[in-house]
């Protein structure tokens, strides 16, 4: 049963690279900023002596890259555990956050913000509020029928739902004004973190940290929530509360960085494969380890986005062209450590 | 339903059959396409807002109606009549909302376009002139060729006094601010960004038809080192750049990145040089591309270079609708013109 590095392995693993990422993000930026700066301005913080930096450095540091360096590294460590904690509870390496229809949710909300003419806040509002509403109507609809697999039927609504909801974001995209909305809803559903500031770190900390939490909480009991729905019965857990607790939590992280960066795939199917291929399945270690490196993950992926041209590269453009790969080289190198 | 289709039906047979379109003599349209020019010129069907635009400052009794109806303040700027006519939907090479057998009904003596003559619109115009029978003139809509366009146009509805005297009034307008631009050497042109969007990230690209008026100003946009169309850049880029101006055509940013402590230590927000377009009742500075824009020149010309425009915004403006739009705004409407209203 020893899998690649072990529990303890895997978190140093997922803390170091989280740690260099972080390094790196705060080092390059179009804003010639650089690490050292960095450390004066936070002792200068600290101290409450002067920094000797430009108000403009500072600004960079504290109301731009830094918000943004947090926002990526929730969103990548949100979409992570999400998408481990969902692979196990479908039995499906292939599923990701966003099965149940929580991004096409946010995607309509936000589609229709933008459509309606309102400001950042609103936007993110109905995002939010369209994820959470999406899984639950998922939720209701698979668990009234009451025949066959309930995780199959579960994720099927999930499909059916979601293309409903895509639909319903093509209507919006043909009714939006083409000159100013239509273009919006198009930067929207791409992905970006360009405009996160300050004020975004609360609305997003708050719901990706409780639903981390119960995941984390959970972890234990998703190894016997992974094997098939009678053994678990025989094993005397009640599958119900639990399935019902981890999608709930899943769908809140999810729907808090979709509200916040936009539609970004891949990072929740990719890395909880590569968590895998570090510590292997146990859900125990899987979930810290992924949580790890989805933020370190994410957080590089989005300074290149930044950085590497004056204008940003679309984050879901970059995790794509990334993921792709990456996933391909996983299931032809890591076929043995599923289940 | 049954009825309205075949009454459309029987619209396009009588239109394909109609003889005024056999005789008629043809005109060589801004893609090369040979229209026939209609001998009874009554309804003119605008395929987007340029041309709706375009025809409703030229021969405003003929436009069917509009892509987008009209609403709100945009009405008190235009023709009553004229302004409150139906919405039409789009007819362009994408994004097309226009049902043909509608588009029948109405039966319109002309379908004009104004914009892009590239392949794709050039074949929706000559499928969709083959489909209907009703000649389809594509007209350039670039910001250089609107005079050219508006003598074209003339002779196509018939309206060639009055095109000429719009086309003049442009090419006065451009003729003007060229000169005065081109005195200005380069390092006394102020360094402009061009923000759109709610959190004001979204640009347009060096040669993008969104900052063709700012950088026919002379102004040097920011994001013209990349050469393309609208894209978002982060907002440290935009402190990289440290821009002397902002202009931008979202209210709500316009309002926000004063008060905004990200936004603090841009140079352009820091001296107070952040500028909300006017809207009223179309664009000044981005979209629709068309005639709209004109004014906008003028009102670029006095933020980017105060000593160089000294004309008085409000007469301007009260001249440029009266002639163009039909109808006199007084200093009231102007000023929520001038001050960016929606």
């Amino acid at each position: 049963m020893r899998h690649g590095i072990g529990a303890l392995g895997g978190i140093a693993l997922g803390t170091a690279m989280l740690a260099l990422s972080v390094a790196i993000a705060f080092s390059v930026g179009r804003f010639p900023v650089g690490f050292a700066d960095l450390v004066r301005a936070l002792w200068a913080a600290a101290s409450g002596a002067p920094s000797g930096l430009s108000p403009a450095a500072e600004a960079v540091i504290f109301n731009i890259r830094g918000p943004r360096v947090v926002a990526a590294i929730l969103c990548g460590a949100a979409l992570a555990v999400a998408g481990a904690a969902f692979q196990g509870l479908f039995r499906n390496p292939l599923v990701s956050p966003d099965i149940l229809g929580a991004s096409s949710g946010a995607a309509l909300g936000a589609v229709l913000g933008i459509f309606l003419s309102l400001g950042i806040f609103g936007i993110q509002a109905l995002a939010f509020g369209g994820g959470l509403l999406a899984v639950a109507l998922v939720y209701m609809i698979g668990s009234s029928i009451r025949s066959g697999d309930t995780v199959l039927i579960l994720v099927l609504t999930g499909v059916v739902v979601g293309s409903l909801l895509g639909a319903g974001v093509g209507l919006m995209k043909y009714l939006a004004d083409p000159y100013n909305q239509l273009p919006a809803m198009t930067f929207w559903l791409l992905g970006s973190l360009a405009g996160t500031d300050r004020s975004d770190l609360a609305p997003l900390f708050g719901p990706i940290a409780l639903g981390t939490a119960v995941l984390l909480a959970l972890r234990w009991r998703m190894n016997v929530l992974s094997l098939p729905e009678e053994e678990a019965r025989a094993l005397g857990l009640a599958t119900g509360p639990i399935r019902i607790a981890i999608v709930a939590a899943a769908t809140l992280v999810t729907s808090a960085s979709v509200a916040a960066a936009g539609i970004i795939g891949w990072v929740g199917l990719i890395v909880p494969h590569m968590a895998r291929f570090l510590v292997g399945p146990a859900f125990g270690r899987l979930m810290p380890t992924a949580a790890l490196l989805g933020g370190g993950y994410m957080l590089a992926i989005d300074t290149l986005a930044r950085s590497a041209a004056q204008v940003e590269i679309p984050l879901g453009i970059l995790t794509a062209v990334i993921g792709t790969p990456v996933f391909i080289w996983l299931l032809a190198s890591s076929r043995k450590t599923w289940t | 339903m049954s009825v309205n289709r075949r009454a459309a039906v029987v619209g396009g047979l009588a239109s394909i059959a109609a003889p005024h379109i056999a005789r008629a003599e043809t005109l060589t349209d801004a893609a090369g396409r040979a229209v026939a020019i209609p001998s009874r010129m009554e309804r003119v069907f605008p395929a987007g807002p340029p041309a709706a635009i375009t025809h409703y400052t030229l021969q405003p009794r003929t436009l069917l109606g509009w892509p987008r109806a009209n609403r709100g303040a945009e009405l008190i700027y235009l023709d009553p009549d004229v302004a409150t006519r139906p919405e039409l939907g789009r007819l362009t090479g994408r994004g097309n909302t226009t049902n043909l057998e509608v588009l029948l009904q109405l039966r319109p003596d002309l379908i004009l376009d104004i914009g892009s003559t590239a392949r794709t619109f050039v074949e929706t115009a000559d499928r969709v002139q083959a489909q209907t029978g009703i000649p389809y003139a594509l007209l350039d809509g670039r910001f250089e060729a609107i005079p050219a366009s508006y003598r074209l146009h003339g002779r196509l509805v018939g309206e060639t006094a009055r095109a000429e005297e719009l086309a003049r009034f442009c090419e006065d307008i451009v003729a003007t601010c060229r000169s005065r631009v081109a005195g200005v050497p380069r390092e006394r042109r102020p360094r402009v960004y061009y923000a759109r969007g709610p959190r004001g990230l979204d640009t347009g690209l060096g040669g993008s038809i969104n900052v063709e008026t700012i950088e026919f100003m002379g102004a040097v946009n920011v994001a013209g080192g990349t050469r393309g169309g609208l894209a978002t850049v982060s907002l440290e880029q935009v402190f990289a750049w440290d821009p002397e101006v902002i202009i931008t055509i979202d209210r709500e940013f316009a309002g926000a990145v004063r008060r905004d402590p990200s936004w603090a230590g841009v140079r352009a927000v820091t001296e107070g040089r952040v500028h909300l377009s006017p809207k009223l009742p179309f664009g000044w500075v981005d979209f629709p591309p068309s005639v709209n824009r004109m004014p906008g020149l003028i009102w670029l010309g006095k933020i980017l270079y105060p000593s160089l425009f000294p004309e008085d915004l409000v007469a301007f403006t009260r001249d440029f609708y009266a002639r163009f739009y039909h109808r006199t705004p007084n200093d009231v409407q102007i000023a929520a013109v001038l001050e960016g209203r929606e």
